[in-house]
């Protein structure tokens, strides 16, 4: 009974007041334009950079689309329904470059999950270089694809490289084609993405980890939780709107990949390290088949999404457990 | 509370006026590309007001600063013709000229390889250069009958050629010194007699096979040599599957299993080996001369040795070409003609890259004499090009590059990549003439 009396108190003391200000009419006023004028640069940009490319990919989709030539017949379904004709080899393609795709993600993304947080967790102690060591794990992330993917592949070559030279010194073999066989040349790609890109989750991680309270971890070591306990319990938690974010993030840019496959092992051995991305590029961009290659688009699109949501699903089911816990 | 609503209506009323502006617009760009400029008549000197032209190349590497020179020695002879190049990557060429040309915003002179220009002139990115040809005086006399030839595509003429370059065949002569061999060998017998006596000097792995680029233009070269040919350009069918392009491969992959070369070479990596003294052969470009120079290392360049019955090897030329125009400035087009007649005839500075002269008059005028590719020059009527077909350049890297790479990684026998490609190519091929209305 008290509470809603003083609910509606409150409210019929505000209601007459408000016409009666000018400040806030001021306000009214003016506001159609204003939101629109800060609005406008980024509409602008969404709009020519992200709503009009998917309506034209889509449209592209549908067509025989080469754009130096006059006639772009217009062919419905046809190349989505070749991509799913395991006969046609425009689908071989498509589909090993998507299988491909999907060896990067399932083993880059647990990585680049776990061992940025380890790193961030050391990098979060207090010990003399701190900084120092800050700053050469987030180092190699500033350099482009390009810096990365030219060194690594002098580095790793099976026959001049200095990997292979040391594997050898220290009683290893020495004989690993790092990038012109398979599985190597995943370890190869995976491990050299892993360390050109953990920097940036480890500083993710980081800012997150300073944002817990001291005060969680002084109760739960009252509470008598060792460290691990403390981990489960305290950091994990805490830790939990950002992992979200870092998954998505990882699980784009993993699925994204294309330069260090195009530049280290150019797609091969044969097709086998050839991207999703790669291949689209190859379709749409060198052999002007820009129809097939949207539709490759819209179908890689497709599997992103499903992805995500599942991932976002993930991080929304376990925080209502906790609630029920 | 009403504003919010009224703002939303609002937005995704102009949100989709934009769109529909943009689309418009975008799909009003694609379609104007069916105008074609007709060729001028070719004058032979210009003398209309100043203007600059822009001239597009892809002279990265050790040939550059030869044809800045001669782009310099141009605009310093010619008051009114400033010509402008822009240099870049040939993938990023090839990828960026239709874009600029449909766009209308292309060159007005430009260099492309000769393997490109049906591809090109079938996009309608080039335009025919007949008159220009007839012009200059140019006739098939002063050029090697398959250069003159494959840059015809539909009974027109599309290329001035600058320049053929090939394969050679470079050695480390301080290894052959020590390995006791004193001709550089030129058929199958004395280049396995040689690959032995550096095995026996010490030299383990004396002829590293490239999984990669150059593997297929060695490829090429040796089918051509066992008699066979790569494409049939009148059925648009491929043939390097047949007997000849096996027993190339099969060759190829003989050189790793003699143990004269290691496995799984990756890309450039038999180059870097060479120039560092690790291996003694390789095959490779003649414009690498500049590079192998410059690096100090003591080789020689000669002729890739016949390992099959018929003296041939891989060749492609680099040729002017002229782009569609959006809108045709008559100067322009006529500076950049003069352009080309005075590069053609000016070429042989362009000797000094590394390249041979396209024509005869200018390769017999001395311009090679004591230059390393000489040796190579002498041997000019034995080139072969791929043939004018349209599209032909993917068609490679997607089908016969995958298929020689595959075999000399081990992946598969030569016999079944080969095949299996070769079947993959006819369909590309057949697909593309159906794009391209041949």
């Amino acid at each position: 009974m008290n509470s809603t009396k003083q609910a509606g108190v409150l409210a019929t003391k505000r209601a007459p007041a408000r016409p009666d200000q000018p400040a806030a009419k001021g306000i009214r006023k003016q506001a159609p334009a204003t939101p629109w004028l800060f609005l406008g640069p980024y509409l602008i940009l969404f709009v020519a950079f992200v709503l009009v490319p998917i309506v034209l990919g889509a449209w592209i989709s549908l067509h025989s689309w080469d754009y130096t030539l006059p006639l772009k017949p217009f062919v419905g379904g046809q190349n989505y329904a070749e991509l799913f004709d395991p006969a046609s080899a425009q689908s071989q393609n498509f589909w090993g470059s998507m299988k491909a795709t999907g060896i990067f993600t399932l083993f880059s993304v647990p990585l680049l999950l776990t061992i940025p947080l380890a790193v961030a967790l050391l990098m979060a102690k207090k010990f003399p270089g701190r900084n120092f060591f800050r700053a050469v794990y987030f180092a190699p992330y500033v350099l482009g694809v390009a810096v990365v993917a030219v060194l690594w592949r002098y580095l790793l070559d099976n026959n001049i490289g200095l990997v292979n030279y040391y594997l050898g010194l220290i009683g290893l073999p020495d004989d690993i084609a790092w990038t012109t066989s398979t599985p190597a040349a995943w370890v190869a790609l995976i491990g050299v993405t892993v360390w050109w890109t953990l920097g940036f989750n480890a500083v993710i991680y980081l800012a997150a980890l300073q944002d817990i309270p001291a005060e969680l971890y002084e109760a739960a070591r009252v509470d008598g939780a060792n460290g691990w306990q403390q981990f489960l319990n305290v950091t994990l938690p805490g830790l939990r709107p950002v992992l979200s974010f870092v998954t998505i993030v990882t699980l784009i840019a993993s699925v994204n990949m294309f330069g260090q496959s195009y530049l280290i092992t150019q797609g091969g051995p044969a097709r086998e390290t050839r991207t999703a991305i790669y291949q689209i590029a190859e379709t749409g961009l060198r052999n002007f088949s820009m129809g097939s290659a949207a539709a490759m688009s819209y179908v890689l699109t497709l599997f992103l999404m499903v992805l995500s949501m599942i991932v976002f699903w993930l991080f929304r089911e376990k925080r209502e457990k906790k609630v029920t816990k | 509370m009403t504003y919010p609503k009224r703002s939303f209506r609002k937005r995704f009323l102009s949100a989709g006026t934009l769109g529909a502006v943009a689309l418009l617009a975008l799909t009003a760009c694609g379609g104007s590309g069916a105008q074609q400029t007709a060729e001028q008549e070719f004058t032979g000197e210009y003398t209309g007001p100043a203007v600059e032209l822009s001239y597009w190349n892809g002279f990265t590497g050790g040939d550059g600063p030869y044809m800045e020179q001669m782009v310099e020695d141009f605009n310093a002879e010619h008051e009114n013709i400033k010509v402008v190049s822009n240099t870049m990557q040939w993938a990023d060429f090839y990828q960026r000229l239709p874009a600029a040309v449909t766009a209308g915003e292309g060159p007005d002179v430009g260099v492309m390889h000769l393997d490109q220009l049906a591809t090109m002139a079938a996009r309608n990115v080039i335009v025919p250069v007949d008159n220009l040809v007839s012009g200059l005086e140019l006739t098939a006399d002063d050029f090697t009958e398959e250069v003159w030839n494959a840059a015809v595509y539909k009974d027109q003429r599309f290329g001035v050629p600058l320049d053929v370059h090939s394969l050679a065949m470079y050695y480390n002569t301080d290894h052959f010194e020590k390995a006791g061999i004193t001709e550089a060998p030129t058929d199958a017998a004395s280049f396995e007699e040689a690959l032995v006596k550096l095995e026996d000097a010490g030299f383990e792995n004396p002829f590293w096979m490239p999984a990669k680029w150059p593997a297929h233009l060695m490829n090429l070269s040796l089918l051509w040599q066992n008699g066979g040919d790569p494409y049939n350009a009148e059925e648009a069918t491929a043939t390097f599957d047949s007997e000849a392009g096996v027993e190339a491969l099969n060759w190829q992959t003989s050189i790793i299993e003699d143990g004269y070369s290691p496995t799984d070479v990756a890309i450039d990596s038999q180059y870097v080996a060479f120039k560092n003294g690790e291996t003694s052969i390789t095959w490779d470009g003649i414009w690498q001369l500049n590079d192998l120079d410059a690096s100090g290392l003591p080789y020689a360049a000669v002729p890739i040795p016949v390992i099959g019955e018929e003296d041939a090897v891989w060749g492609n030329s680099h040729n002017f070409f002229l782009p569609r125009q959006a809108s045709a400035d008559p100067d322009k087009q006529a500076a950049a003609q003069v352009f080309i007649a005075w590069m053609s005839e000016n070429s042989d500075e362009w000797a000094k890259s590394g390249m041979i002269p396209a024509r005869e008059s200018v390769r017999e005028s001395g311009v090679l004499d004591g230059l390393p590719q000489e040796a190579i020059a002498e041997k000019v009527d034995t080139l072969r090009f791929l043939p004018a077909v349209p599209g032909i350049g993917t068609v490679q890297t997607e089908t016969l590059e995958v298929a020689v790479s595959n075999a000399i990684l081990g992946e598969q026998e030569p016999e079944e990549a080969l095949t299996e490609a070769a079947q993959q190519a006819t369909t590309l091929m057949e697909e593309n003439q159906a794009a391209f209305g041949n």
